[in-house]
């Protein structure tokens, strides 16, 4: 098994026995802060060794399955789930949203079991959280009272934290070149697994001290969790190959499109949401889907775009 | 020792709503705030600063009666419904009147 999701395992399973284990929050910022600079870098070096007008249908192929993703998950939480309006709608939005975490997962999955894929993905990953979100908090303020502060809700969402760092990070690689960030490859390259191992047993804690808010959310959370991610990967695999991606990038897309967001989502829906139950979107987003998608999902969706591109294995 | 009497206003809040607390006292009147991170539990669970989407902050304004009076009631009638809130005020006595 990877290393990387015994870290998890580990973080899992120390908070379930109460063990008095945490990260120091400067670490956990620290360690995310990297994380989140180093993807962007390693697409923007990418980005800087090819023509950017090629990717465009790609970039809008993108978007629309972000813009997309929420409305399938709307009807599904309001009208099975039984949820209220703004519930549904913030759950859709962190779906429609997607987990950096789980894109350095997968990537490291990826790059470990060598298989190719286009290096430029983190260029997605910007795309993928904004849509969602927006979405989301549209199908919330349909037919609802009450005005959005949408100034200060652009702030929260273009202008946190993981954007600006990924953002940052795509244009430092763009703008400077693979050369002139080589000798800068040990610290933010071959790092990384280490730096994620680190991270994923923190989140591991996280995760676990979601579990109990589960008791009080229900069945219908842990099977729209578990299940939708699945049916979301095998649209996103679709879309890949649609918009002309190998095999190795439609299982990242289709890895992205089943992952929830449980930074920028939760903090955007409670400004603009603030009817909103917090405990049901992240128990499902950070509870649920993360686990499960780290620990078997990413197998999963790999077998099931192998198959679909033909590939043996 | 001469102090003369504040008000100081506490409010124990969601960190998502720190930059709009911050515009909404200062229009209301209140000369300087301070923020600390905070962890604790309630009604609403514990709220343990694990990460991003679960951390508290505590915000103390120090002021005049009627600006007490209007950051109270506007954080009850925006905040209160929706978010994990307490706020308290408390009599104090401070040393350099112009400052609050």
């Amino acid at each position: 098994m990877d290393p990387v999701v015994l870290f998890f395992l580990l973080g899992v399973i120390a908070r379930l026995l109460k063990s008095d284990l945490r990260l120091p929050e400067a670490m956990y910022e620290g360690l995310s802060i990297y994380l989140l600079i180093t993807i962007g870098l390693k697409g923007g070096v990418e980005l800087a060794r090819q023509p950017l007008v090629p990717l465009l249908p790609q970039v809008a192929g993108v978007i629309a399955l972000g813009l997309a993703l929420p409305l399938l998950a709307f009807p599904v939480l309001r009208y099975v789930g039984r949820l209220k309006r703004s519930d549904a709608a913030s759950i859709a939005a962190h779906y429609g949203s997607v987990s950096m975490v789980t894109f350095a997962v997968v990537l490291a999955y990826l790059v470990d079991r060598a298989i190719e894929h286009e290096q430029y993905m983190p260029l997605f990953v910007v795309l993928l959280e904004v849509p969602g979100i927006v979405v989301g908090i549209m199908l919330a303020k349909l037919g609802a009272q009450g005005v959005v502060r949408w100034g200060a809700l652009a702030h929260e969402v273009f202008l946190g934290r993981s954007i600006v760092l990924l953002t940052g990070g795509l244009l430092i690689g763009w703008i400077a070149g693979p050369d002139a960030l080589a000798p800068q490859a040990k610290l933010f390259f071959d790092l990384f697994k280490g730096v994620l191992a680190l991270f994923m047993l923190e989140m591991g804690l996280v995760a676990a001290s979601r579990i109990r808010d589960l008791r009080q959310t229900g069945l219908f959370l842990l099977a729209f969790g578990t299940l939708v991610p699945c049916v979301f990967a095998v649209i996103g695999v679709f879309t890949g190959k649609l918009i002309g991606l190998t095999p190795g990038g439609a299982m990242l897309l289709g890895t992205l499109a089943a992952s929830a967001s449980y930074i920028a989502a939760p903090a955007a829906m409670r400004i603009a949401v603030p009817e909103a139950n917090p405990s049901l979107s992240i128990a499902a987003a950070l509870g649920v889907t993360f686990p499960f998608n780290v620990l078997l999902g990413i197998p999963l969706y790999q077998h099931f775009a192998a198959m679909l591109f033909g590939i043996p294995g | 020792m001469e102090t003369y009497p504040r008000k100081l206003v506490v409010i124990i809040t969601e960190a998502a709503l720190e930059s709009l607390l911050v515009k909404d006292v200062q229009r209301l009147g209140a000369h300087g705030y301070t923020i600390a991170d905070v962890r604790g539990g309630g009604r609403h669970g514990a709220r343990e600063a694990a990460w991003e989407g679960d951390r508290n902050i505590r915000m103390e304004v120090i002021c005049d009666a009627s600006v007490a009076d209007a950051i109270t009631g506007h954080v009850r009638a925006q905040f209160s419904a929706n978010y994990a809130t307490t706020i308290f005020v408390a009599d104090i006595g401070v040393l350099r009147p112009e400052k609050f």
